[in-house]
């Protein structure tokens, strides 16, 4: 690889997600992400970056700062107001995404990424089985193959730590952590070039956080995929992430070489919430 | 040849809520050889590790320019390369060790050694035997192997983080404190180990508390005192 001339396989261009009416001064006088004006809230302002190949690109920032905001209009659960974005793997990179068709959007959603969202309610059908929720997904992909889809299912359970003996039950009967592997092999399905984690660990005790982390990064070294991860622990932005963002309210502050930013924080931003670190 | 080249380099850090600026390091200049090991020594405090950090890009240079003549690229300015370049370079050609250790959690101390050429693109059973014969020649145990290593001791991180480290064959070597908190028994061991690494031409500049522990390793040694090299 030569990181001077690599494409990137995400590029996120002036991503701008507003509520409200909107005025004709909107966004320049702000209280937070909110209009002093009109009270329209910029729940995503101006926020623009790249996922390289491989690589881990870590999101920080405190609740409301725009994170899940950014993650749902990757992934079409929400519309952006404006700005562009880019896969690598949609029409070589050359198409807005968020200007593809209905059609084009579910295509894009279930086979070029992946999303694992911090409440597996929102990811999985808890009424299914383990290995329905999976072939769901892959059935989404246009595959009709019953054989192939119980064998990919036994696959990426296994890839997880999930008994395959376990692949017929139900997620509702499983633990939050288990929840959260089944909710990444369901991500994985179609191997997507790009997989979005929303608070993964979050809510997960020490020894389970340390099993997702482990996958995560063993993820990483078996598929090649790129992951945008974001997270509101440090020291999980510290073990997994190349590079690092920082965002507040619905601004990126800060960005660069993960350990950089936590060394030697350039924003007031960082410095608070790295001297906030346990 | 000269492999780095560090011209009027300052480092200042600006503390928003204190609203203070501490100057670190400042109008530093001097210029590695290819193969040499300078050695840097000061009073704690005095910015000998912020140097370090400079090159390795974990602090920001305030002022000045690093120039690395790297493997891949030719001569790049560490100080404003990109982020990506510079996660390349960390990855195949420059390596930094401390005393501190980190490590992902449930990962053995062999795992720990072969993500290092993984992460390159070595395949499992070359980084694996690569791994074994880097923690042999680092003299770590063999029972510790297949250990997580939140439990070992002193030296046995500062040998598993040499190891971690040297197992990529680096161009240069950025050692901050490696010997701190060492017995003289394994300090004679890390010493040793220097000296083999600089007999493979390897690159290095390293901070040391102890002056006589340098004798016979350091080809230069620089002394620093408040953020400025005298003598």
């Amino acid at each position: 690889m030569n990181p001077i001339t690599e494409q990137p396989v995400l590029k996120v261009s002036h991503l701008t997600v507003r509520y409200g009416s909107g005025c004709p001064c909107c966004g320049t006088s702000l209280e937070k992400n909110r209009c002093r004006k009109c009270g329209t809230v910029w729940a995503a302002n101006d926020v623009s970056l790249e996922v390289y190949p491989g690589e881990i690109l870590g999101i920080v920032g405190e609740s409301g700062s725009g994170k899940s905001t950014l993650m749902k209009s990757l992934y079409f659960d929400l519309e952006p107001t404006e700005g562009t974005a880019y896969l690598r793997d949609y029409q070589d990179g050359a198409k807005d995404i968020w200007q593809a068709s209905a059609a084009e959007k579910r295509r894009i959603r279930n086979c070029l990424m992946g999303m694992v969202y911090q409440n597996p309610l929102l990811g999985l059908r808890m009424e299914y089985s383990a290995a329905a929720n999976i072939a769901e997904k892959i059935i989404a992909a246009g595959s009709r193959d019953a054989g192939a889809m119980t064998e990919r299912a036994q696959d990426l359970l296994s890839a997880v730590e999930i008994l395959t003996s376990r692949m017929a039950e139900a997620p509702k009967n499983f633990s939050g952590g288990m929840q959260q592997r089944v909710q990444i092999s369901k991500a994985l399905a179609n191997n997507p070039s790009l997989l979005l984690l929303d608070e993964v660990t979050t809510g997960l005790d020490i020894s389970v956080q340390a099993k997702v982390l482990d996958l995560i990064r063993k993820i990483k070294a078996r598929y090649g995929i790129s992951i945008l991860l974001v997270s509101h622990d440090l020291a999980v932005i510290r073990m997994l992430a190349d590079r690092t963002v920082v965002m507040l309210d619905g601004k990126i502050v800060e960005s660069g070489l993960t350990d950089q930013v936590l060394e030697d924080p350039q924003h007031a931003y960082t410095q608070q919430l790295v001297h906030s670190m346990l | 040849m000269d492999i780095l080249q560090i011209e009027g380099l300052g480092k200042q850090f600006l503390l928003y809520e204190q609203n203070k600026q501490i100057r670190s390091c400042q109008d530093i200049s001097f210029t590695l050889h290819e193969g040499e090991f300078i050695g840097i020594v000061g009073l704690s405090g005095a910015g000998k590790s912020t140097i370090l950090k400079c090159i390795h890009r974990t602090y920001l240079p305030s002022a000045g320019k690093i120039v690395y003549d790297s493997k891949a690229f030719g001569p790049v300015d560490l100080a404003a390369a990109g982020e990506r370049q510079i996660l390349f370079l960390r990855k195949h050609e420059i390596g930094y060790v401390s005393q501190f250790l980190s490590v992902m959690p449930r990962t053995t101390a062999k795992e720990h050694v072969m993500g290092a050429l993984l992460e390159m693109g070595e395949d499992g059973e070359k980084a694996r035997a690569a791994a074994e014969e880097m923690l042999s020649y680092f003299r770590l145990p063999e029972e510790l192997w297949d250990v997580y290593p939140s439990t070992f001791s002193g030296g046995e991180r500062l040998r598993l983080n040499l190891a971690h480290t040297m197992v990529k064959h680096p161009r240069l070597m950025l050692l901050d404190e490696p010997t701190a908190s060492l017995d003289n028994k394994t300090k004679v061991l890390v010493k040793d180990m220097l000296k083999r690494l600089k007999s493979r031409n390897t690159s290095m500049i390293g901070i040391f508390h102890d002056l006589e522990f340098m004798d016979g390793v350091c080809d230069r040694v620089f002394n620093i005192s408040e953020g400025g090299f005298v003598g």
